[in-house]
């Protein structure tokens, strides 16, 4: 995988994932012996368009394999406030780093930053497109957690039509074949015809429903997303479905025992607090995956 | 040709005759080829005429211009069913069937306005995948959103 870019979950086989995963797990086990791995090589965090842990996570990884970051995350005191552009910034860091992590607001700005650059360039979001490396951090959590990832009952819940998280992360499960895949939302937030069109060939059946309660009893996985209000031309029609779409312990007395809750986080009040102390809930342990999962990563793409 | 549109215009000596043009689409193709340019380019324009093939379709002559294969690319993209006929001294020398290209850069715009390819001051080219040909359904390769016949059509109007 050395010199890769990874713009897409698709950009990744399924051999890469495994790959991922067992060096992950095993960076897990023996923290202590990636101290070095990378030693010496530098990485390029650049962030325009804000983050918190998806930026620290990155800087994290790095750091506990002994490199060290660039970062570059507050546009107005940088030489983008001067008026550079996107490219000429992408081309300068190119010079400096060995991997170049980028944060964007435009869709595409991360493939176009891998055309320019010659380091490997991952995307930390485009937009509302893509966003690979919390794909990877979802799908390891799953294999960690429940040891398989095929055949699996899958609901996502939330904004399908904006969220990158969401997007991604069902281009990475249908890579696995689910038994069922159940795309959860309101009218509204569903899937981009686009991405439909992508999983009709990669044979996955699509099942489009607006009511969560209907298909709790039988996911192994529910994936929620946040539903933002910014969305919705008529706050009335936001406060209207909004509830509909809130896990909570009263919705999960129909849930498998072996059900699991997963959030990209941060959330907001679409998983109630009353969910973390249940055995459901995933989303923690799925965040303290984010630093090993992108070590491994980040082993492979800068050093093989 | 049919015949009856042979009644309606003679032929062209030099030029280039657009034949098999969807019916009601002529306007469109002269849009986008910037056309009329002046005199030295005569042109005549038949519309809703019948076909064998088409049952009705258009037709657009036009005397001392022999197309690019850019412009042949355009007009794929509105009128598929289009046959270029390069006409020299009466005579057609070369006919051609528009394709639609696999890969179309540089010709129209992403419909997504928050794409890389349409930040002015970026060099990214706006660049296609071909998904579909009928209905068109073209793919960004930066953005991956699809661009529909009437996002391209709306281009051509606005850009003329």
């Amino acid at each position: 995988m050395r010199g890769r870019d990874i713009i897409s979950i698709l950009d990744l086989s399924r051999d890469d994932l495994y790959r991922i995963f067992g060096l992950a797990r095993e960076i897990e086990e023996n923290m202590d012996k990636y101290i070095n791995e990378l030693r010496g090589r530098v990485l390029a965090l650049l962030f325009f368009e804000p983050s918190t842990r998806t930026m620290y996570s990155f800087q994290t990884a790095m750091s506990r394999l002994g490199g060290s970051c660039l970062v570059f995350s507050d546009v107005s005191r940088t030489s983008i406030a001067k008026g550079e552009t996107l490219g000429d910034t992408i081309r300068m860091f190119d010079g400096y780093a060995d991997a170049i992590v980028i944060r964007h607001r435009i869709e595409g700005a991360a493939k176009y930053a891998a055309d320019i650059a010659e380091a490997p360039v991952i995307n930390a979001g485009d937009g509302t497109h893509h966003h690979p490396t919390q794909a990877i951090i979802d799908l390891y959590t799953i294999w960690k957690y429940r040891g398989r990832l095929e055949g699996l009952n899958i609901g996502v819940l939330g904004d399908l039509k904006y969220g990158r998280a969401s997007t991604s992360f069902i281009y990475g499960i249908a890579m696995f074949k689910p038994s069922k895949l159940y795309l959860i939302s309101p009218e509204e937030l569903r899937l981009k015809n686009e991405v439909k069109s992508d999983l009709e060939k990669m044979n996955i059946e699509l099942l489009e429903t607006s009511d969560l309660q209907s298909v709790i009893g039988e996911l192994d996985v529910l994936y929620v997303t946040r539903i933002q209000k910014e969305r919705f031309p008529d706050p009335a029609e936001y406060e209207r479905v909004r509830g509909s779409y809130i896990v909570d312990r009263d919705l999960l007395r129909n849930a498998r025992d072996s059900l699991m809750v997963m959030h990209p986080l941060p959330r907001v009040d679409e998983i109630s607090t009353d969910v973390d102390d249940t055995k459901y809930a995933y989303y923690f342990k799925q965040a303290r995956c984010g630093v090993p999962v992108r070590m491994a990563l980040l082993k492979l793409v800068i050093k093989g | 040709m049919a015949m009856d549109s042979e009644l309606l215009v003679r032929k062209i000596r030099d030029g280039t005759v657009i034949d098999h043009i969807p019916a009601g689409n002529a306007l469109n193709v002269i849009r986008i080829l910037g056309l009329p340019r002046g005199r030295e380019n005569r042109m005549a324009l038949i519309m809703y005429t019948s076909s064998s093939k088409m049952g009705l379709k258009d037709i657009v002559k036009v005397e001392g211009l022999e197309l690019t294969a850019d412009e042949v690319n355009m007009i794929a993209l509105i009128a598929p069913t289009a046959t270029i006929n390069i006409v020299r001294d009466y005579k057609v020398v070369r006919k051609e069937r528009v394709k639609i290209p696999e890969i179309i850069e540089n010709i129209i715009r992403c419909a997504n306005p928050n794409c890389i390819s349409n930040q002015d001051r970026e060099t990214a080219i706006p660049k296609f995948r071909l998904v579909s040909e009928d209905p068109i359904i073209l793919r960004c390769e930066y953005c991956e959103r699809h661009t529909y016949k009437e996002d391209i059509l709306r281009q051509f109007m606005e850009g003329r």
